[in-house]
C-alpha cells in the first residue's frame, strides 16, 4: 500500500513538468494571437518548392 | 435588340473593369493601380497570392506619390520604430485593410518584395504587422512606400508616436490561474481518501503524507496567485475605504491559517482544496473582467485621425516636419486627399474641402486665398499652400475635443458592490463572534471551529463573479454583432437611459450614398453614356455618385475638359458642348429651382435636359427602429449640421415625435444635450463624425455608428456598425436583463451562503462539505449567469 507513496510522487512531477511548459508557453507570447497561426499552418513551404522544379 | 455586355472583372480586387485597355497576361485589371500589384507579385514570383482566394485585392485608385518622404526624417523615425539593435530594426505597423488569408501570406513572405526584410509576422486579429528589418539594406519609407503599393498600406496618425507601453498585466494573470488550477486540481484528488473515510485513514504515515503534500501544493496558490486580493485589501484599508477585496483576503486569510494549523498539529485535514478553489475561481472572474476588447481603442481623440507629418516650406526649401512641431505662420502644402491638421489661412490654390467628418456637411465647402480653412476638413482638388494661424493643440477642432467634460461618475453597480462589501464583512464578523461566543463555553475547540468556518464558508462569490461573468458575456456577444461597448459600467448606464438622440447625416442617413433620380425629360442610353463620359473625369463627390449611378461599361473620348472646383465640368463630347453643374454654372434654366435639394444639371449642346436629384438615403430598418423606440415611450431628437431641406422626410420618418433641430454647430449639439440632462433625462447619443464629439462625451452614453470599424471614430463609450443600428432597441432590452440577471444571481449567493453558515455556526464544517458547497456555488453561479445572458441575447436575435 505504501507503494501509493511512489506513484503519487511520481504523477505529480509529471504534472509538473506540464505545468512548467504551460508557463512557459504563456511567457513566450504564444497565446497573444490564437487566430493566425491557424492560418500559417495551410500555406506551402516555398522553399521545397523552389528546390523542386527540376523535379517537376 | 439591347446588346449583353460582358462583364469584365478586374483579376486583383474583383471590381467592373470599364474597359479593356489594361491587360496583362491575359488578365484584366480595373486600374493601374491594380496592375501594378500583380507585375509585383508577378516580378516576385508571389501569384500563389491568389491561389488562396479569387480576387483577393483591394481596389488601388490612389497611387502613392510623395506621400511618405516625412518618413526619411530621423525624429519621426525614432517615434515609430519599436527599438533598433546595431542594424536591426523592429517596427509595429496596423494595417486595417488586411482581410483574407492571402493577406496574411502576402505579408509573411513580404521579404521576397524587399530584401532588406529580415522577417515579418501578422497579428490577424488585431491587423498588426510586425517588421524586423535591416537598416543598412532597406529604410522605413521603402518598407511603407511598398506596403502601400501593394495594397497594404499602414495606418500612419498622430496616436502612433509616443505609444503607450501595453500592460503585460493579462499575461501575468494566466500564468497565476495556471498555477492556482494546478494546486486546485491536485490538492482536490489528495483530498479525495480523507472524504470517503471521514477523516479515519488508517495508515498515519499515509495520511501525514497526503496532508503534508496538501499544504506543499497550496503554498504558491496562497503566498503568489492570491497576493492581488491582500495587495488591493490593505490598500483599501489603508485609506479607509471599502472594497470588495477585503472580505474575500479575509476568508483566504482564515483558511490559510486554521489549516496550516490543523495540519501541522495533525488535528484535522484543512480547508486547502476549498481554499485553493476558491482562489482559482476568483482569479478566473478577474481574468475575464479584465478580458475587454484589444482590437478596438475607445480613448481615441483628434491623434488618431491625424497625419504624423505636414510637408512646410521655409525660405523655399520643402521640409516634413511633425504636426505637434508646427508653429504659428508657418507656411505648409496640402495635396490632394490629404487631412488639415491645423487652422490655416489660404494663401495660395483653389481649397475645396470636405468638412463632413467636422460639421456634418456632406457637400465640400469651396474657399479662395485669403480665407480660413479649419483643421480637420479633407481637401479635395489640386495642392494648396496655407499659412497655419493655430497651432495643432489650440484649433477649434481639439478645443471642442479636450474640453474638461467629467464622464467618470461610478456607476451603481460599483456603489452597490462598495456598500453591500461593508455589510457583508460587517455581518460575517458579527456572526463568527456570536457562534464563537455561543460555543466557547461548552467547547472551545468548537467555538474555534465554528469561528473560523463562518469566515471560509461565507464567501461574496456573486459580488465578485456575477458582474463580470455577466456583463463580460454580453460585451462578448454583441461583439460578434458588431456592436462594441467600452465596459460594464456602459451596459449598466445603457438600461437607466430615456432619451435618444440622433446625428443626421452618416448616422441616419448612409454615408455616401444618396439617392439620385434624374428630373426631366428620360435621358436616352446614349446620352446617359455621354454624362457618365464628362463625370467620370472629375474627382467632386458627386461627381463620383454620379459615376456609380450611370456606370456606363464604354465611354467616349473627350476634348477641352474643364471644371470649377464646387461649380461644375464641362467638355466637348462628340463634337457636342456638355455641361454638369450648379444652376448659373450651365445657365440658369430652371429659374424655380430650390435649395432644398442638392442638384446637379446638365445641358447637352446648349440644350437643357434637367437635373440629378441627390436625395438622403435613409439607412434600412430605420422606420422600424423609431416605431419600436416610440412604443417604449423613449424621447428622441435629431440634431444636425444640415439645414431644413429634410425636415418634411425627418418628421415622416419619426411620426413628428421627435424634436428636430437643423444647422447645429458642434456646440448646439453639446447645449441641447446639457440642456435635456438639466431636465433630468438620461441621454443617448448616436453620432459619427467629429463634430458629434463633444455631444458624444457629454451625454449619458454616446455611441459612434461606424461604416467601417476599422477607421476613425471619434472617442465614445461605445462603437456599433452601421448595418446593426436598427438593433438598437433590441440593445437597450438586452441591458436591462442584464441587471436582472445579476439580481438573481444576489440571490442564488445568499442562498448558498445561509445554508454554508447554517454548517459553520454548529460547528459541524467538515471539509467535505466546504468543499462540496464551495465549487457548486461558484460553478451555479457562474453558469446561471453565462447560459441566463446568452439565452436572452439569441431571444432578442444577437
Amino acid at each position: 500500500m505504501s507503494v501509493i507513496i511512489v506513484l503519487i510522487t511520481v504523477s505529480l512531477v509529471v504534472a509538473a513538468g506540464f505545468l512548467i511548459s504551460f508557463l512557459w508557453a504563456v511567457k513566450s507570447g504564444q497565446y497573444e494571437d490564437d487566430y493566425t497561426p491557424s492560418v500559417r499552418i495551410l500555406f506551402d513551404n516555398d522553399i521545397l518548392e523552389n528546390k523542386d522544379p527540376e523535379k517537376k | 435588340m439591347p446588346e449583353v455586355k460582358q462583364q469584365l472583372l478586374c483579376y486583383h480586387c474583383g471590381e467592373l473593369c470599364t474597359d479593356e485597355s489594361i491587360i496583362v497576361d491575359e488578365k484584366y485589371f480595373c486600374c493601374l493601380g491594380c496592375k501594378l500589384v500583380y507585375e509585383i507579385l508577378e516580378e516576385n514570383n508571389l501569384c500563389t497570392y491568389y491561389d488562396f482566394n479569387k480576387t483577393p485585392g483591394v481596389q488601388q485608385r490612389n497611387l502613392t506619390g510623395n506621400r511618405f518622404s516625412f518618413l526619411d526624417e530621423i525624429p519621426i523615425k525614432q517615434q515609430l520604430i519599436n527599438f533598433q539593435s546595431k542594424n536591426e530594426v523592429q517596427v509595429l505597423f496596423k494595417i486595417p485593410s488586411m482581410h483574407c488569408s492571402s493577406c496574411i501570406w502576402l505579408l509573411e513572405n513580404f521579404k521576397r518584395i524587399d530584401s532588406g526584410i529580415i522577417s515579418s509576422q501578422v497579428n490577424f486579429l488585431k491587423k498588426e504587422l510586425l517588421i524586423v528589418f535591416d537598416e543598412s539594406k532597406t529604410s522605413l519609407r521603402k518598407i511603407v512606400e511598398q506596403l502601400a503599393q501593394t495594397g497594404y498600406e499602414p495606418s500612419l496618425y498622430l496616436d502612433s508616436i509616443n505609444k503607450t507601453e501595453k500592460k503585460k498585466v493579462s499575461r501575468d494573470r494566466v500564468i497565476r490561474i495556471g498555477i492556482a488550477g494546478f494546486s486546485f486540481g491536485n490538492i482536490m484528488l489528495l483530498s479525495f481518501p480523507e472524504y470517503f473515510s471521514s477523516g479515519r485513514i488508517a495508515d498515519p504515515g499515509l495520511k501525514q503524507f497526503f496532508s503534508y503534500l496538501i499544504l506543499l501544493l497550496s503554498l504558491p496558490v496562497f503566498l503568489y496567485c492570491a497576493s492581488e486580493f491582500f495587495i488591493k485589501s490593505f490598500q483599501a484599508l489603508k485609506h479607509k475605504a471599502s472594497s470588495i477585496d477585503i472580505p474575500i483576503a479575509l476568508g483566504i486569510a482564515a483558511i490559510f491559517i486554521r489549516s496550516s494549523y490543523e495540519i501541522i498539529s495533525q488535528t484535522g485535514a484543512g480547508y486547502f482544496d476549498s481554499g485553493s478553489g476558491l482562489v482559482f475561481f476568483m482569479l478566473i472572474g478577474r481574468w475575464f473582467q479584465d478580458f475587454t476588447f484589444e482590437s478596438l481603442a475607445f480613448d481615441r481623440d483628434y491623434k488618431s485621425y491625424f497625419p504624423i507629418a505636414v510637408t512646410t516650406i521655409k525660405n523655399g526649401l520643402e521640409k516634413e516636419v511633425i504636426v505637434n512641431d508646427l508653429k504659428t505662420n508657418d507656411r505648409i502644402l496640402i495635396r490632394n486627399n490629404e487631412i488639415i491638421p491645423v487652422d490655416g489661412l489660404l494663401l495660395k490654390g483653389t481649397a475645396n474641402i470636405d468638412y463632413h467628418f467636422v460639421t456634418g456637411e456632406s457637400v465640400p465647402v469651396n474657399h479662395q486665398p485669403g480665407e480660413t480653412v479649419f483643421a480637420g476638413g479633407r481637401q479635395t482638388g489640386s495642392m494648396i499652400e496655407l499659412q497655419v494661424i493655430k497651432e495643432i493643440s489650440q484649433s477649434y477642432l481639439t478645443q471642442l475635443w479636450s474640453r474638461n467634460i467629467l464622464k467618470k461618475t461610478e456607476s451603481n453597480f460599483d456603489k452597490i458592490v462598495k456598500a453591500i462589501s461593508k455589510w457583508f464583512i460587517a455581518i460575517v464578523l458579527f456572526i463568527a463572534y456570536v457562534a464563537g461566543a455561543y460555543w466557547w463555553n461548552t467547547d472551545i475547540h468548537k467555538a474555534i471551529n465554528a469561528l473560523t468556518a463562518v469566515l471560509i464558508i461565507a464567501c461574496p462569490c456573486a459580488l465578485a463573479l456575477s458582474a463580470p461573468f455577466t456583463y463580460g458575456n454580453i460585451l462578448r456577444i454583441l461583439g460578434k454583432n458588431k456592436i462594441f461597448l467600452r465596459d460594464y459600467h456602459t451596459i449598466e448606464k445603457l438600461a437607466d437611459i430615456n432619451m435618444i438622440v440622433f446625428d443626421k447625416t452618416g448616422t441616419l442617413t448612409e454615408n455616401n450614398s444618396s439617392h439620385i433620380n434624374f428630373v426631366g425629360e428620360t435621358l436616352t442610353s446614349d446620352e446617359e453614356k455621354i454624362i457618365f463620359s464628362l463625370v467620370r473625369q472629375s474627382s467632386h463627390p458627386l461627381s463620383k455618385l454620379l459615376c456609380k449611378k450611370i456606370f456606363s461599361g464604354s465611354y467616349y473620348p473627350v476634348k477641352e475638359y474643364k471644371e470649377e472646383a464646387g461649380i461644375g465640368v464641362s467638355a466637348v463630347i462628340n463634337s457636342m458642348i456638355v455641361k454638369a453643374g450648379s444652376n448659373s454654372f450651365v445657365g440658369n434654366f430652371n429659374e424655380s429651382a430650390n435649395n432644398k435639394t442638392t442638384k446637379v444639371f446638365i445641358t447637352i449642346n446648349n440644350y437643357y435636359r434637367g437635373f440629378y436629384e441627390f436625395n438622403n438615403h435613409y439607412r434600412p430598418g430605420i422606420k422600424d427602429l423609431v416605431s419600436k423606440l416610440i412604443n417604449k415611450k423613449y424621447k428622441l431628437a435629431v440634431l444636425t449640421g444640415d439645414t431644413e431641406n429634410e425636415k418634411n422626410n425627418l418628421n415622416k420618418l419619426f411620426s413628428g415625435k421627435a424634436t428636430l433641430c437643423f444647422s447645429q454647430s458642434p456646440q448646439n449639439k453639446l447645449d441641447f444635450i446639457n440642456a435635456m440632462q438639466q431636465n433630468k433625462s438620461k441621454v443617448l447619443m448616436m453620432g459619427d463624425g467629429l463634430n458629434d464629439a463633444g455631444a458624444l462625451l457629454k451625454s449619458d452614453v454616446g455611441i459612434s455608428v461606424a461604416e467601417n470599424t476599422n477607421s476613425f471614430t471619434p472617442a465614445s463609450d461605445g462603437i456599433i456598425d452601421a448595418t446593426q443600428l436598427p438593433c438598437l432597441s433590441n440593445l437597450l432590452l438586452y441591458s436591462k436583463s442584464a441587471v436582472r440577471i445579476i439580481v438573481i444571481s444576489f440571490i442564488i449567493s445568499i442562498v448558498y451562503n445561509i445554508v454554508g453558515i447554517s454548517y459553520a455556526v454548529t460547528g459541524t464544517l467538515s471539509p467535505l462539505i466546504a468543499a462540496i458547497l464551495m465549487p457548486i456555488s461558484t460553478i451555479s453561479l457562474v453558469l446561471f449567469t453565462v447560459i441566463a445572458s446568452t439565452i436572452k441575447g439569441r431571444m432578442l436575435k444577437f
